[in-house]
C-alpha cells in the first residue's frame, strides 16, 4: 500500500532535495535563519513514509456552496487532466455538482460529490488485486498499475464516486498516471497534499467568494476543519453504512 | 447393473466437423468483438459509468453458475451413491469444466485490461470476494479435473468417491462465492441480501442440469447411440424440482424485500415496472417466470408429452433462456435502479445520473462475446467426448437400470 506512496515521495523528494540544496546555498549567502528554511520544507523529510498521525478530510458547507457554481469541478478537471469526450455517460467525473430538494420541506441544497475517502471503504474491500487502497492518512486511491478494470469497486461504492476510463486518456499530467481500461476517482489531490498543498477543488472554492470547502487534518484538534466540525458538526452521506467518511457535509 | 462401457465418439463425420466449424466461428466472433471493444475502449459498448456490468456479465455469470450445476449428476452418483447416474458422472464433470471455461473467457475478455490477467493471478486482496472466486474457479478446475481422472482411470477409481465429495463441497463454495459477489454489495438495494448465495446455488442446479440434458440428448442423437427413457425420465423430473426450487427462492427474495418499507420502491420497479422499470418487470414476468419457468414446468409434467424428447429439449432450452433473463434482471436491473444516496431528498440536477434510472442497451459486440463463451463451452465438450471416453456406449434402459421401469 505504501509502496506507491513512497514511490511518489521519492519523485517528490528528488526535486525537494535539489530545492533544499539550492535554497541552502541561497540561505547561507543571505544568512537567513535556518528556521525559515525548515518552515519551507517541513512537509515530510526525505524518504519518510506517510503516517497515520494525520487523517485528511474535507468539510463542505452546503449553505455556502453556490447554486450553479461549478468552479470545483472545473478546477479538478484542469488539475488532473480530465477531458470530456462529449459522451456524458462514459466520460470520467471525479467530482460533480448535485442539486437536491428535501421532499418534505422543499429546501434546496447544492453540493459537490466525490470520493468520500471512507475509513472503511467498500471499494478497497472488493478490489481483487488490491489496486484500490487506502493510505494510512485516509486518502483512498486506485493504483492504476495493477487495476485490471473489473469495475467491482464501482459496483460497491455507495457514492458512485468512481469512473471507468472508457476510452484513450489523452491529456495525462505526469503526477496523475491514468489509462484506458482502468478505474479512477478523486485522489484528494494527493500530489498537492504531499507537498503541503490543498486540493484543487478546495482552492478554487476558496478563491471565489463561496469558501464552502475546508480541507485539513481531522486528527489535529487545532486544525480549521476540526474546529468547524466541533462547533457546527458535519454529516456523512449514507451514515447508516458506518463507513466513517473523510468528507463531511453541513446543511443536509 | 451391467458394466458400463465408456467410449469416445468417432468425431470424423461431416456433421461433427460442421459443428466445430460453427462453434469456432462464434468463438472467433467473440475474439473479434473483444479486439473491437479493447481497441476503442468500452465506450463503444452499451456499458457506461452507471451500468458497469453489461451483457457479457449476464452470459459469464450464467455459465459460471451453470458450470457448478452441471456437476449435479456426478455429485448425485458419487456423494449420494445413486447408481443410475454413475455412467453419466464423467460427462457431468466435462460439461462442468467446459461451462466454467466459457464463462471465464467472457469475464476475462470484458476486463478493462485483459492483458493484466497475470496481475489478477499474482496480486490477491483476500478480503475481496472476487479474489476468493479466482481461487475457487482455479480450484474447481483442479478438483473436478482430478475427479474426472479418478473416474476414468481404473487404477484410481477406488478414490473417485472421495474426489467426488471434495468436488461437491467445492462447487457449493464456488456458487456461494458467485452469489456473494452480489449479496455483499451493501449500498445497492437490489443486491444487499445474503440470500443471494443460496439462491445462486439453487439456480445452478437448474441451469446446469438443463444444459447437461441438452448435451446428453444432442450427443446421443447425433452419434446414434441408444439412450433409454429410464435415465431421461429421472433427469426430467429432477429438472422440474429444480425449476420449482428456483421459483421458491425468487418468491422468498421478493417477499423479503417487500417486508421492508424502504425496499418497496425497488420492488415496484422490478415487479410492476414502476418509475421506469418496465423493461425489467417485462423480462422478469415474461422471460424469467412465464417462458423460463412455468412453460418448462408444464412441458416437464404434462403427461401427454412425458416421453417426448423434443419437448424435453424445448423445456431445457427455455430454462436456459429463463436463466439468462433472471441474470439480466439481477445484474442489469439491479444496477439500473438508482442508488439511494440522499434519503428523503429529490435530485433536481446532476451530471452523473444521480436519482434517475440508468439506461442500458446491449450492443452487438457484447452479445457476440457472450455467445462466443457459450460456443467455447460446447467446443470443449465436443472435443472432450472425442478424445476421452466420457460418453457411455449405450444408455439403453437395460444397461442403465435393468430393474427400473420407465415411467
Amino acid at each position: 500500500m505504501n509502496k506507491k506512496a513512497i514511490t511518489n515521495n521519492e519523485t517528490i523528494n528528488i526535486s525537494r532535495r535539489s530545492f533544499v540544496e539550492k535554497s541552502a546555498t541561497a540561505a547561507a549567502a543571505l544568512t537567513i535563519a535556518p528556521g525559515v528554511l525548515l518552515n519551507q520544507v517541513h512537509a515530510k523529510p526525505a524518504g519518510q513514509p506517510i503516517t497515520d498521525a494525520k487523517r485528511w478530510g474535507i468539510l463542505i458547507d452546503t449553505a455556502k456552496c453556490g447554486n450553479g457554481c461549478n468552479d470545483c469541478v472545473t478546477a479538478c478537471n484542469e488539475e488532473n487532466g480530465i477531458v470530456s469526450h462529449g459522451r456524458p455517460l462514459t466520460d470520467q467525473q471525479w467530482i460533480r455538482k448535485v442539486k437536491l430538494k428535501d421532499k418534505m420541506t422543499n429546501h434546496v441544497v447544492s453540493l459537490p460529490m466525490m470520493c468520500q475517502h471512507c475509513e472503511s471503504p467498500p471499494c478497497v474491500d472488493v478490489c481483487p488485486t488490491g489496486a484500490s487502497f487506502k493510505r494510512v492518512d485516509g486518502i483512498v486511491l486506485v493504483d492504476r498499475h495493477i487495476c485490471i478494470g473489473c469495475r467491482y469497486c464501482m459496483m460497491a461504492c455507495p457514492y458512485k464516486a468512481r469512473s471507468f476510463a472508457h476510452e484513450e486518456v489523452e491529456a495525462t499530467v505526469d503526477y496523475q498516471p491514468r489509462g484506458k481500461g482502468t478505474v479512477e476517482s478523486c485522489t484528494m489531490c494527493v500530489h498537492r497534499v504531499d507537498n503541503d498543498g490543498t486540493p484543487a477543488c478546495v482552492e478554487a472554492c476558496s478563491s471565489n467568494e463561496h469558501g464552502a470547502m475546508v480541507f485539513g487534518d481531522l486528527k489535529n484538534p487545532q486544525s480549521e476543519i476540526s474546529r468547524q466540525l466541533e462547533k457546527h458538526g458535519g454529516k456523512q452521506i449514507r451514515a447508516d453504512l458506518g463507513l466513517n467518511t473523510g468528507v463531511r457535509y453541513r446543511g443536509i | 447393473m451391467k458394466k458400463i462401457h465408456l467410449q469416445p465418439i468417432e468425431g470424423k463425420s461431416a456433421g461433427y466437423m460442421g459443428l466445430i466449424a460453427l462453434l469456432g466461428a462464434f468463438v472467433l466472433g467473440a475474439l473479434g468483438s473483444t479486439y473491437y471493444m479493447e481497441h476503442n475502449g468500452h465506450w463503444v459498448t452499451g456499458m457506461n459509468n452507471q451500468i458497469v456490468w453489461g451483457m457479457p456479465h449476464v452470459f459469464a455469470v450464467f455459465l459460471i453458475v451453470a458450470a457448478s450445476g452441471a456437476l449435479n449428476v456426478a455429485s448425485i452418483s458419487s456423494v449420494f451413491n445413486k447408481k443410475i447416474y454413475k455412467p453419466l458422472a464423467p460427462l457431468s464433470t466435462l460439461v462442468a469444466l467446459a461451462l466454467l471455461t466459457g464463462g471465464l473467457m467472457i469475464l476475462v475478455l470484458d476486463l478493462g485490461r485483459p492483458d493484466r490477467l497475470i496481475v489478477a493471478m499474482t496480486y490477491y486482496n483476500f478480503k475481496s470476494i472476487f479474489a476468493w472466486n479466482m481461487i475457487l474457479y482455479n480450484g474447481f478446475f483442479v478438483i473436478v479435473g482430478i475427479y474426472a481422472w479418478f473416474m476414468l482411470d481404473r487404477t484410481m477409481k477406488q478414490y473417485s468417491r472421495y474426489a467426488g465429495i471434495a468436488a461437491f463441497v467445492w462447487r457449493l463454495a464456488l456458487t456461494t462465492g458467485t452469489g456473494s459477489i452480489f449479496g455483499f454489495l451493501v449500498a445497492r438495494t437490489g443486491y444487499d441480501m445474503a440470500m443471494m448465495a443460496p439462491m445462486f446455488i439453487i439456480m445452478s442446479f437448474s441451469f446446469g442440469l438443463a444444459i447437461f440434458i441438452l448435451v446428453l440428448l444432442a450427443s446421443y442423437n447425433w452419434t446414434e447411440r441408444e439412450l433409454g427413457d429410464v435415465v431421461l425420465t429421472r433427469l426430467r423430473k429432477l429438472l422440474g424440482i429444480f425449476v420449482m426450487a428456483v421459483l421458491y427462492f425468487v418468491f422468498v427474495y421478493h417477499i423479503s424485500n417487500l417486508y421492508a418499507t424502504e425496499h418497496h420502491d425497488f420492488e415496484a420497479f422490478m415487479l410492476l415496472g414502476a418509475n421506469g422499470g418496465e423493461t425489467y418487470s417485462n423480462i422478469f414476468w415474461f422471460g424469467q417466470i412465464i417462458v423460463g419457468s412455468l412453460v418448462p414446468l408444464a412441458l416437464i409434467y404434462a403427461p401427454a408429452v412425458a416421453k417426448c424428447r423434443k419437448t424435453l429439449a424445448l423445456a431445457c432450452l427455455l430454462v436456459v433462456f429463463g436463466g439468462l433473463a433472471q441474470m439480466y434482471t439481477i445484474i442489469i436491473g439491479g444496477q439500473a435502479y438508482p442508488l439511494e444516496m440522499f434519503p428523503g431528498m429529490e435530485v433536481l440536477e446532476s451530471t452523473f445520473s444521480d436519482g434517475v434510472v440508468s439506461q442500458y442497451s446491449a450492443t452487438l459486440p457484447e452479445v457476440l462475446l457472450g455467445l462466443g463463451g457459450f460456443a467455447l463451452s460446447l467446443m470443449v465438450i465436443a472435443f472432450g467426448v472425442k478424445v476421452l471416453g466420457f460418453l457411455p456406449a449405450t444408455l439403453a434402459d437395460s444397461v442403465a437400470d435393468p430393474h427400473a421401469k420407465a415411467e
